[in-house]
C-alpha cells in the first residue's frame, strides 16, 4: 500500500514547536526539574513536589513514557500506570551515494518485521523482532538510557531480512546502531485519562512505539477530558481504568511486553489470547475443568473457559485455530450451544465483577436510584437490568442488580470495571459511614446454569420447586444446593435462554459443582464456555457492554426504554439526555443482522468492526458477531446511522428507517446480504431435532 | 586385528580408530589374559580372570559378531536424523531450577541441568540429586557402577539420607526418633529432584529405612549433650563409612525374604564410586570415592574460563593413591596390591562402595556364598577370589572430602562419570558448558566505532557468529549440550552429526567398546548471591 501524502516528522522538532508555542501562551516550562513525587490531599492533586520545590497545581499529567510506571508509584498513593520499556533498535547509515530524496517513501515490511525511511540522504532501519529485550524491570536507576548497549548480534535477523528485502543495500556504511527503549503496555493500547484513586490526576502514556503517529489525537482526547471531564470519542480501551493493580506486578509487565512487542508486525487474527502473564486470577473450579479439556481466555486477569475439547478430538489439529474463516472449534461449540437448547451446561462466569451494598437505613437505595436508571424500589428478591448511565445517558456500565434485603444490594457488572465501577460510584457516593460498598469479587463462584434442565438439576438438589410460579424469572433467593447452604441463585442466564445463576461461596464451590455435574448427568449436563455463551446472547440479540454498548450509546439507541425509569420519581445521572433523546429521537440504532448468502464453510468469517451498507450507502459498523447455531445463520450486532447523503450530518434513525433498507454488511470487501431486525427471532425459528436423526450416541452421558 | 578393525567399523574414524588401536595394542602387551576378541575390554571396569570370563556374557564372541555384521552392512549406512539423535539424547535429560519468589533468591544454586546415555544395557551410572529440608543446602551425586547396577543403585537411594542425618543437629534426631517410636508423621528430610527414569527400589524400602534409623540412634546415643558445630567433612566421611559397612552387613546377616536376600547380596558383590557434592550457601564440599570427578567452571575477568578440579581420581593415575595402596599391605605385596594399573589386577578405581570381593576375608566370602542362594552360587564371578589376595581389606569407600569457598565468579560445578574425562578434556568441558551457559554473551559485543563497515560486511560476520551459536540452542540441557560434544566431537572440537548419529545407533553389544555410560550433573550457581554472601562477611 503506497500512501502518497506519508510525511516523517521528527518526534524532537514536534516537542520543541510545541513547548514554544506553548511558552508564548503563557506556559513555564522547567528543564532539568525532577519530580519527586505528587501531592494528594482528600483524593485531590495539590501540587507537585520537585527536587527544586513545591509547585501548586489541580491537575497533573503523568506523561513520563517509561517511567511514568515509576512516577506513579511514587505517590503516597500509588496509580497503577501497567507499562514496561524494551529495548529497540535502528541503525543510521551514511548518505547513499546520490544521496536519498526527502520524498523517499516510508516502507514497512511487516514479514521481514522491519521499517525503513530516508535520514540525512541515508536510511534509518529498525523493527520490532520476536525476542525482545525489556529492561528497566527494576526501575529508573539500572542504567543510564544513554549509556544503552548496541547489540549487534541481537540485530542480526533485522539486518538479514532488511539485506534480503533490498540487497543493493549491502555497500552502504554504517553510521550507528542506536538502542532507544520504547514502552509497552499489556494490551498494545496506549494508556490515558484520570486515576481512579486520585482525583486531577491525568496519565498519558505507553504508546507502544506509535507515539508520533497518536500524540497529536491522544492529546486532543487527554485534553477534552481534562475541561469537560470526558472526551468527544468513547475511549474505553484506552482508559487507565481497564487495568487495575493486578496488571501491575514487575514481572507480568516484563513477561507480558516480551509478548506484545513482535505482536506490532504480526498478523492480528480474531480471538486472540495472550500466552504470558496467565492463570494469575483463577476460579476454584480451574483444575478440574481444566482436566475436562477446558480452553481458557483471559479478561482482566481471570481465566475463562472458551470451550472443551472433547477427549476424542485431535488436539494437534486444535492448536492451529488462527484463522479468519471458520474456526476450528466451529463443532464443539455447536454441540456446547445444542446441549444448553436441548438439556443443560454449566458455565464458570466467577470473573464478574461483584459488589455488594448495604446501608443502615435508605442511603443504598437512594444512591442506587442516583446512579443507575431502572427503578430500584423493588421488593426484596427481584432483579433488576440497569445502565450505569452518565449525563449524556450513555453506558457507563451495564449492570444486573439484586435487592437482597430492603437495605443491601448486590451488584453484577462485566469482569473488566471492576476498577472503572468501583471508581464512579466511589465519586457519587457520599462519605457516609453508613453506606458501604463492597467488592465481593472474590468472595464467589458464579455457575451458570444454562437450558431447560436446569430447573430440574435445581429442583433435585434444595429439595425446592423451582418451576416458574416458585421462582419467577429475574429473582433471586438464597437456597441451598447440595450440602451447601447460603447459595445464591438467580433465574437469569445473560444469554435469554432459561437458567439460573448460582453465587457460591468459594469454598462451597468445588461441592456445588460436583453436585450439580453428577445429579446434572442423567439430564445430559456438560461443561461450556465463553464461546457458546457468546453465540447464544448474540443470537438473542442481547448487547454486551464492551463490546457492543459505550459511554456514548444510550439505553433508548438499543431498544431498551423498558430499562429505564424517566418517572420512578427521581433524577437520576442522564435523566435529562434521555428525556430529550426520546422527544428528539435517536441518531444511531442497535440492529440485529442475519448474513443471507454467506457460506458459513467457505466465507471469511464477520469477526467484528465490518462496515454496514444500507441500500448500497455506508450506515455504521458492526460492534460483535457469532455463528447462531439455532438460525443457522451468521448473527452481527451493529449500530445503524443516517448520514444525510449531502452533507454527511447525522440524522434521526426511526424503526421504519431500519425496516426500509435494503443491508448488506462488507466482510474483507466481499459484500453479503443482511436481514435487519429490531427484536430478537430466535423463537421463530426454533429447531427441532428430528425423530430419524436420534442416535445411539445421544444416550450417551457427557 | 587392524586391517579386520578398519573393515568392519569404517565409522571409527581416524582419531579414534588410532585411539582405539593404541589400547587394544595396550592391552595386547599388558594383559596376557586378553585374547585379541577382547580389545575394549581393557576400557571395562573390571578385567575379569580369564576362568571367569564368562561373566561377561561373551554369548557370542565379539569377532563372530562382526564378521556376521560384513555381510549384513551395506555400503549406504543409514544414518539418525537430528531428531532421531535428539531423542535419544534427551531422553534422560532432567533440569531443576531453584524456585524463585518475587525476584528474591536466597539459594546459592540457580539449579542444575543433569543427563545420562548408556553404554552398558542397562546402565550401571545412577545420579542423585536432593535439597536438604532440615538443614541448609543441597547435595548432587554421581554414582559409577561396576559389575552391575545393584550397588550404584543403592547408593543412589541412600547414600543422600545418610549424609543429611549426619548433618542434622542433635534435637531434630532427637524429635525424629520420637516420632517414630509414637508413630507420628514423621519431619522430611530430602527434597528429591528426580528424572522419573531414576526410580527408588520398593521392596528394600523397609530394610534401608531400618539401617538407617539404627544409624541415627547411634548418633543419638553419641551425643555428649555439648551442642557442638557440625562439620560438614566429618558428616561426609562418616556417611560414606557407615552406609558402605551397612551394605556389608546387610549381606552377612541376610533377610528372610529370598528376593531382598538376593538383592543385598548383589548389593555388596557388585560396586560404585561415588562424588557427591554439598553445595550450602558459598561453601562448597565434594565428597569422592573412586574415579568420577567434580570441576568447577570458573569464569575470569576476561570472558574466558578455566577448569579448578575438586576431586582427586582413585586409581593407579594417582600416585598419592598408589602409594597409600603400599603402604596399607605388607612390603611383599607392592607388586601384586596394584598391577596393570588395576587393584589386584582387576579393579580400576582404588576407592568404591560394595565390592565385598575385595574386602571381606576369604573365609567370610566362602560362608556367605555358599548360604546364599544358588543365584549367587552359580555365578562364577561371585565365587572367583582375587588372585595375591592376603591382607584384606583392600578397598575402602572412605571418601577424599575437598573444601571450596565460592567466590562470584565460580559460575558452574560439573560432576560426571568417568564415562565423560576420558573422552573430554577438563579445559574442554568447562569452556563448552561456560560457552552454552552464558549464550550469546562469551562473544565480545561487536561495536563498529570509527572504522567503516558496509551493511554487508556487518551482516556476513553476525551470520557467522550466530552459526557458532546455532549448535548451542539445540540443547536445552546443558549436560545433553556435553554429551553430544562428547560423543559427537570431530577432530576440530566441532559437533559432526555423521559421527554422533553413529556412534548412537551403535548395537547395545557394542556401545560399551566405544564409550563408557555417561552421567553429567551441571550445577549452576548464582553469582550475586554469592557475591552477596561475600560482601555481608566482609
Amino acid at each position: 500500500m503506497h500512501v502518497p501524502e506519508d510525511a516523517v516528522v521528527s518526534s524532537a522538532d514536534v516537542a520543541l514547536a510545541l513547548a514554544s508555542a506553548a511558552s508564548q501562551n503563557g506556559v513555564q516550562i522547567y528543564d532539568r526539574t525532577s519530580i519527586l513525587h505528587v501531592m494528594v490531599r482528600k483524593g485531590q492533586v495539590t501540587g507537585v513536589e520537585t527536587d527544586k520545590g513545591q509547585i501548586q497545581c489541580h491537575y497533573f499529567v503523568n506523561c513520563a513514557g517509561q517511567w511514568a510506571y515509576e512516577l506513579g508509584l511514587s505517590n503516597e498513593e500509588p496509580v497503577s500506570i501497567p507499562l514496561h520499556a524494551c529495548e529497540h533498535f535502528y541503525l543510521l547509515t551514511r548518505p547513499w551515494e546520490t544521496p536519498l530524496q526527502s520524498n523517499t517513501p516510508t516502507i514497512v515490511d511487516a514479514d521481514g518485521r522491519i521499517y525503513i525511511r530516508n535520514w540525512q540522504g541515508g536510511i534509518l532501519s529498525g523493527g520490532f523482532e520476536k525476542n525482545p529485550k525489556p529492561i528497566f524491570t527494576e526501575g529508573k536507576n539500572q542504567l543510564e538510557i544513554q549509556n544503552l548497549q548496541e547489540d549487534w548480534d541481537h540485530f542480526e535477523p533485522l539486518l538479514s531480512s532488511l539485506l534480503r528485502r533490498m540487497p543493493e543495500l549491502e555497500t552502504m556504511e554504517i553510521m550507528k546502531l542506536v538502542n532507544c527503549p520504547e514502552t509497552f503496555t499489556p494490551d498494545m493500547r496506549c494508556i490515558m485519562g484520570e486515576s481512579p484513586s486520585v482525583r486531577g490526576y491525568f496519565v498519558l502514556a505507553g504508546m507502544n512505539s506509535a507515539g508520533l503517529s497518536f500524540g497529536g489525537g491522544a492529546g486532543r482526547y487527554l485534553a477534552e477530558w481534562m475541561v469537560h471531564g470526558y472526551p468527544s470519542e468513547s475511549v474505553w480501551e484506552l482508559d487507565l481504568k481497564r487495568f487495575g493493580a493486578l496488571q501491575s506486578s514487575r514481572t507480568f509487565l516484563r513477561h507480558r511486553v516480551m509478548e506484545v512487542m513482535p505482536l506490532l508486525y504480526d498478523l492480528k487474527v480474531p480471538r486472540w489470547d495472550f500466552q504470558t502473564g496467565r492463570q494469575l486470577r483463577t476460579s476454584p473450579l480451574y483444575d478440574r475443568l481444566d482436566a475436562q479439556g477446558a480452553r481458557w481466555m483471559e479478561k482482566h486477569g481471570f481465566e475463562r473457559p472458551k470451550y472443551f475439547v472433547p477427549p476424542d478430538k485431535d488436539l494437534l489439529a486444535l492448536e492451529q485455530s488462527k484463522t479468519f474463516y471458520k474456526p476450528d472449534w466451529f463443532e464443539i461449540v455447536e454441540s456446547e450451544v445444542k446441549c444448553c437448547k436441548e438439556a443443560v451446561c454449566v458455565i464458570d462466569m466467577s470473573s464478574f465483577t461483584k459488589f455488594e451494598i448495604t446501608s443502615t437505613g435508605d442511603q443504598a437505595l437512594e444512591i442506587l436510584q442516583y446512579l443507575f436508571s431502572n427503578d430500584l424500589d423493588v421488593p426484596v428478591g427481584h432483579i433488576v437490568h440497569t445502565g450505569m448511565l452518565n449525563e449524556g445517558g450513555g453506558y457507563e456500565n451495564d449492570c444486573s442488580i439484586a435487592r437482597l434485603s430492603k437495605r443491601s444490594f448486590f451488584m453484577i457488572s462485566p469482569t473488566d470495571q471492576q476498577v472503572h465501577c468501583w471508581a464512579w460510584l466511589k465519586k457519587y457516593m457520599p462519605e457516609d459511614s453508613n453506606l458501604i460498598l463492597e467488592d465481593v469479587t472474590w468472595k464467589y463462584t458464579a455457575l451458570n446454569l444454562i437450558g431447560p434442565r436446569a430447573v430440574d438439576v435445581l429442583s433435585e438438589l434444595s429439595y425446592a420447586p423451582m418451576t416458574p410460579d416458585h421462582f419467577p424469572s429475574l429473582f433471586c433467593k438464597e437456597m441451598s444446593v447440595g450440602y451447601a447452604n447460603g447459595i445464591r441463585v438467580m433465574s437469569m442466564t445473560h444469554t435469554g435462554e432459561p437458567g439460573f445463576m448460582l453465587y457460591i461461596p468459594i469454598e462451597y464451590a468445588l461441592h456445588v459443582y460436583n453436585e450439580v455435574m453428577s445429579v446434572g448427568q442423567k439430564y445430559g449436563i456438560r461443561n461450556a464456555g465463553y464461546y457458546a455463551l457468546r453465540s447464544l446472547r448474540i443470537e438473542k440479540f442481547f448487547a454486551f457492554w464492551g463490546q457492543d454498548l459505550n459511554t456514548l450509546t444510550t439505553p433508548l439507541e438499543c431498544g431498551r426504554e423498558s430499562r429505564v425509569k424517566l418517572d420512578k420519581g427521581m433524577d437520576f445521572i442522564g435523566r435529562d439526555a434521555l428525556l430529550q433523546q426520546k422527544q428528539n429521537g435517536v441518531y444511531k440504532r442497535f440492529t440485529m443482522f442475519i448474513l443471507d448468502d454467506h457460506d458459513t464453510d467457505l466465507d471469511l468469517w464477520p469477526w467484528w468492526g465490518e462496515p454496514i451498507y444500507r441500500n448500497g450507502q455506508y450506515v455504521g459498523k458492526t460492534t460483535s458477531s457469532a455463528y447462531g447455531y439455532t438460525l443457522e445463520r451468521h448473527v452481527c450486532l451493529g449500530f445503524v446511522h443516517n448520514f444525510s447523503e449531502d452533507t454527511g450530518e447525522e440524522q434521526v434513525v426511526t424503526a421504519d428507517f431500519i425496516n426500509r433498507g435494503e443491508y448488506e454488511i462488507d466482510i474483507a470487501g466481499h459484500r453479503f446480504q443482511a436481514k435487519a431486525k429490531l427484536y430478537p427471532v430466535t423463537s421463530l425459528f426454533t429447531h427441532k431435532r428430528r425423530k430419524d436423526d436420534v442416535e445411539l450416541s445421544d444416550l450417551h452421558g457427557k | 586385528m587392524p586391517a579386520p578393525t578398519q573393515l568392519f567399523f569404517p565409522l571409527i574414524r581416524h582419531c579414534e580408530l588410532s585411539r582405539i588401536y593404541g589400547t587394544a595394542c595396550y592391552c595386547h602387551h599388558r594383559h596376557l589374559c586378553c585374547s585379541p576378541p577382547y580389545i575394549p575390554q581393557s576400557r571395562l571396569r573390571y578385567t575379569p580372570h580369564p576362568a571367569y570370563a564368562t561373566f561377561y556374557r561373551p554369548k557370542e564372541s565379539w569377532w563372530q559378531y562382526t564378521q556376521g555384521r560384513r555381510y549384513a552392512s551395506t555400503p549406504q549406512k543409514f544414518y539418525l536424523t537430528p531428531p532421531q539423535v535428539n531423542s535419544i539424547l534427551k531422553a534422560n535429560e532432567y533440569s531443576f531450577k531453584v524456585p524463585e519468589f518475587d525476584g528474591k533468591n536466597v539459594s546459592s544454586v540457580l539449579g542444575f541441568d543433569s543427563n545420562q546415555l548408556p553404554a552398558n544395557a542397562p546402565i550401571e551410572d545412577r545420579r542423585s540429586a536432593a535439597t536438604c529440608l532440615q538443614t541448609r543446602g543441597m547435595l548432587l551425586g554421581v554414582f559409577d557402577g561396576h559389575a552391575g547396577c545393584a550397588c550404584s543403585q543403592a547408593v543412589s537411594e541412600r547414600l543422600f539420607y545418610y549424609i543429611a542425618v549426619s548433618l542434622l543437629p542433635h534435637e531434630t534426631l532427637l524429635e525424629i526418633e520420637n516420632a517414630v517410636e509414637s508413630g507420628r508423621a514423621l519431619l522430611p528430610i530430602l527434597q528429591w529432584h528426580k528424572h522419573p527414569n531414576d526410580y527408588f527400589s520398593k521392596e528394600a524400602s523397609k530394610l534401608y529405612f531400618n539401617s538407617l534409623r539404627t544409624y541415627w540412634q547411634e548418633l543419638i546415643d553419641l551425643n555428649t549433650g555439648e551442642s557442638t558445630e557440625i562439620d560438614v567433612k566429618e558428616a561426609l566421611v562418616n556417611a560414606f563409612k557407615r552406609l558402605d559397612n551397612d551394605i556389608s552387613l546387610e549381606a552377612q546377616v541376610g533377610d528372610p525374604n529370598s528376593f531382598l536376600n538376593y538383592l543385598v547380596l548383589r548389593v555388596a558383590f557388585s560396586g560404585a564410586t561415588a562424588c557427591v557434592a554439598h553445595v550450602d550457601g558459598v561453601d562448597l564440599h565434594v565428597a569422592n570415592t573412586g574415579d568420577s570427578r567434580a570441576m568447577l567452571g570458573v569464569q575470569e575477568e576476561d570472558g574466558s574460563w578455566s577448569a579448578v578440579t575438586l576431586s582427586n581420581d582413585h586409581n593407579a593415575q594417582n600416585e598419592r593413591e598408589v602409594e597409600r595402596l603400599k603402604l596399607e599391605h605388607p612390603k611383599n605385596e607392592a607388586k601384586s596390591v596394584v598391577k596393570q594399573d588395576r587393584l589386584l589386577g582387576l579393579l580400576m578405581p582404588f576407592r568404591a562402595f560394595g565390592d565385598v570381593k575385595f574386602k571381606w576375608s576369604i573365609d567370610l566370602q566362602k560362608r556367605v556364598i555358599e548360604s546364599g542362594p544358588d543365584q549367587l552360587n552359580d555365578n562364577e564371578y561371585t565365587k572367583f577370589i582375587p588372585p595375591n589376595y592376603y591382607t584384606p581389606p583392600y578397598l575402602t569407600a572412605e571418601p577424599e572430602v575437598t573444601y571450596h569457598r565460592l567466590r562470584p565468579q565460580d559460575k558452574f560445578l560439573v560432576l560426571a562419570t568417568d564415562g565423560l574425562w576420558e573422552t573430554m578434556h577438563r579445559q574442554d568441558v568447562v569452556r563448552i558448558v561456560g560457552e552454552y551457559l552464558t549464550g550469546m554473551h562469551h562473544q565480545q559485543p561487536i561495536a563498529v566505532g570509527g572504522y567503516k563497515v558496509t551493511l554487508g560486511q556487518m551482516h556476513g560476520l553476525l551470520t557467522e557468529r550466530r552459526a557458532k551459536m546455532s549448535s548451542v540452542f539445540e540443547d536445552q540441557n546443558a549436560a545433553t549440550h556435553l554429551i553430544r560434544h562428547a560423543v559427537g566431537n570431530n577432530e576440530f572440537g566441532a559437533v559432526d552429526h555423521e559421527r554422533l548419529s553413529k556412534m548412537l545407533s551403535l548395537p547395545e553389544e557394542l556401545a560399551r567398546m566405544y564409550r563408557d555410560d555417561i552421567t553429567i550433573i551441571v550445577v549452576q550457581f548464582n553469582s550475586h548471591v554469592v557475591g552477596a554472601y561475600q560482601n555481608q562477611e566482609s
